[in-house]
């Protein structure tokens, strides 16, 4: 008898066989050693660099990388580019993870409903995320970045208001496809609520698709955020953030070209690494490719 | 085919007015309104504000307001800009070709790039080619466009000379060779991202042509491998590919927002961008619109398109 229950003992998550197949993509390992190194940087290197992100020097204005005290360099008005590229990554990544946050509620919360209820109610919320996917992202954000005097949360709210559709779809049609089985049926008969088969029941095994596109998500907000804020819509200075440090880089292009290269290249790391660990997480998690 | 056509077009309309149901509410919705920019200058007291309202309208209930709008849109009347009074719709039109210019040629290039990647990267795969190709896949959906734009003018412009950095053409020139020289970069940095996709979109839709049973069928009659890709499979793997430039349509239009402001191209993302400047409601709430039906349109275009190619579509 004590032996089964040796044998039955809970496997752990991490001997799971997705997390040895996640193990074996590299670039996912790759992403995730880039998105840690990433974050401390952005966490501590703040506190470490004798530079405030604000501290204007006039006399060490354009000072190219590696020359004198300024790793990085320094923007047009003699503010340390590495203390401000860190501050901004804070900024850009919490961004960016809050809106993934945010999207993938809202669409989970209508892809269940849809999927769930089906009828008329389902095709209402589905027609509607046919109706958003047709709008080209950008066009939607800065016209609502223009017209609301953007914050840091209002563009986070922005950006995920506009980019919940495809985790909608997702899990709609997981969820639809898990409506008549035979453990959602049990549920019903037991008299389980209706919430309770939603969010309990079915919820749970629509979870890898979920997780998959979120990362995906993480990589889309960041994207989007640097964006808007290139164009000048989305965080405002004197706050930093990758997008808006690339604001005024085009007219110094040819006299400073490290202030355009340096955040471009923080922003594609870091989206790099989301995209690298969402193809790991998709083929750990065996999600159908949708994408590729 | 005219009972796919009906059903389709149908579907289409019902799009339509969600997208302009949609687009209504999100800017009717702002504190403020679209006369909020009104209430922000000095110059007008709240009296001003509430005749200005009362005289476009705007005191009516939202839904009222929605149908005298949209009747209007499908007349034809998108109302006038703010800023010099031009009506909407002409100032589009003016701007389309642009932008549509920049959007085929990229799309061209990025079709021709990504179906010779995929098909390459199918044939060898797990090659080094391949994986290279996989990885900067994924690299490329990652760079901003704007960033790669800026890269793009830094190495082919300031450093090189080759292309000039903006504009479409040469003011006094406006030759057809002066208009492709302006064309070439940003062209080629919109194509990026899309290369991207075509290219992983190839690999697995060239794979799995392999895998099917004519080819099995081909391979024992003995036709040549080359013959066999030709023929077989890359017809069948491009067919798809109609569906996929239609759903392709909102990136590239986003990413050619993006490269127009970058390479001060006169088309309509500019013009966008422009106008919120100006606080040109009507104008960016047109442009809204446009854009939402650019997309409906052509993935409507791309589906007739594909049913007519492929029967399957149209009668399963």
């Amino acid at each position: 008898m004590t032996a089964i229950v040796v044998h039955a003992a809970p496997t752990r998550w991490w001997h799971s066989r997705a997390v040895a197949r996640f193990m074996r993509h590299h670039l996912a390992l790759v992403g995730i050693a880039m998105i840690t190194l990433l974050v401390l940087a952005c966490a501590i290197g703040p506190y470490a660099l004798p530079y405030d992100t604000l501290q204007i020097d006039l006399r060490a204005r354009f000072a190219p990388p590696l020359s004198g005290h300024h790793y990085l360099g320094t923007d047009p008005l003699g503010r340390d580019l590495a203390a401000r590229l860190l501050m901004a990554g804070r900024v850009s990544l919490l961004v960016g993870f809050s809106a993934m946050l945010l999207s993938t509620l809202i669409g989970t919360l209508v892809g269940v409903t849809a999927g769930y209820r089906g009828g008329w109610v389902g095709a209402a919320l589905m027609r509607t995320v046919d109706g958003f996917l047709s709008y080209p992202s950008i066009f939607l954000v800065l016209a609502l970045a223009a017209l609301l005097r953007p914050s840091p949360a209002m563009i986070t709210v922005i950006i995920a208001v506009t980019s919940w559709m495809e985790t909608a779809r997702i899990v709609e049609a997981e969820v639809r496809s898990l409506r008549e089985r035979e453990f959602v049926q049990a549920a019903r008969m037991v008299g389980l609520s209706r919430q309770h088969i939603m969010f309990r029941e079915i919820l749970p095994n629509a979870m890898g698709p979920i997780i998959v596109a979120a990362s995906l998500a993480v990589a889309r907000a960041i994207l989007l955020e640097a964006y808007i804020s290139f164009l000048g819509y989305g965080i405002q200075p004197p706050l930093p953030s990758w997008g808006n440090m690339l604001n005024g880089a085009q007219q110094y292009l040819a006299s400073a070209p490290w202030l355009a290269i340096i955040p471009g290249a923080a922003i594609t790391i870091a989206v790099t690494s989301f995209n690298f660990i969402g193809d790991g997480l998709r083929d750990a998690l065996d999600v159908r490719n949708d994408h590729f | 085919m005219s009972a796919f056509l009906l059903n389709r077009l149908s579907q289409s309309i019902v799009l339509l007015v969600i997208v302009s149901i949609i687009g209504f509410t999100v800017l009717n919705l702002m504190p403020g309104g679209p006369l909020a920019q009104f209430g922000l200058d000095p110059g007008m007291t709240q009296k001003d504000v509430e005749r200005l309202a009362a005289q476009l309208g705007l005191n009516r209930p939202l839904w009222i307001q929605y149908l005298d709008w949209a009747w209007r849109l499908i007349q034809g009347d998108w109302g006038h800009s703010f800023r010099d009074g031009s009506a909407v719709l002409a100032v589009i039109g003016r701007h389309l070709l642009a932008t549509l210019l920049l959007m085929g040629t990229s799309t061209a290039l990025a079709i021709a790039a990504g179906t010779w990647i995929g098909i390459r990267g199918a044939t060898h795969r797990y090659s080094l080619f391949d994986y290279c190709a996989t990885v900067g896949a994924m690299v490329a959906l990652s760079v901003p466009t704007f960033w790669f734009g800026l890269i793009g003018i830094y190495i082919f412009t300031l450093k090189l000379g080759w292309v000039p950095a903006g504009n479409m053409y040469t003011i006094g020139d406006g030759s057809v060779l002066d208009y492709l020289h302006h064309l070439i970069l940003p062209s080629l940095v919109l194509s990026l991202v899309h290369v991207a996709i075509w290219s992983r979109y190839m690999r697995t839709a060239t794979l799995e042509a392999l895998s099917q049973d004519f080819v099995k069928t081909a391979r024992a009659k003995g036709v040549s491998e080359r013959r066999i890709l030709l023929k077989h499979v890359v017809g069948n793997a491009l067919l798809p590919m109609i569906t996929l430039a239609g759903m392709q349509l909102p990136s590239i239009l986003t990413g050619a927002l993006v490269t127009e402001t970058v390479f001060t191209w006169p088309g309509m993302g500019r013009l966008f961008l422009d106008s919120l400047g100006y606080s040109d409601y009507p104008m960016v709430m047109g442009l809204l619109i446009f854009s939402a039906i650019l997309v409906v349109l052509g993935n409507l275009i791309a589906d007739i398109v594909i049913a007519t190619v492929d029967p399957r579509i149209r009668l399963g």
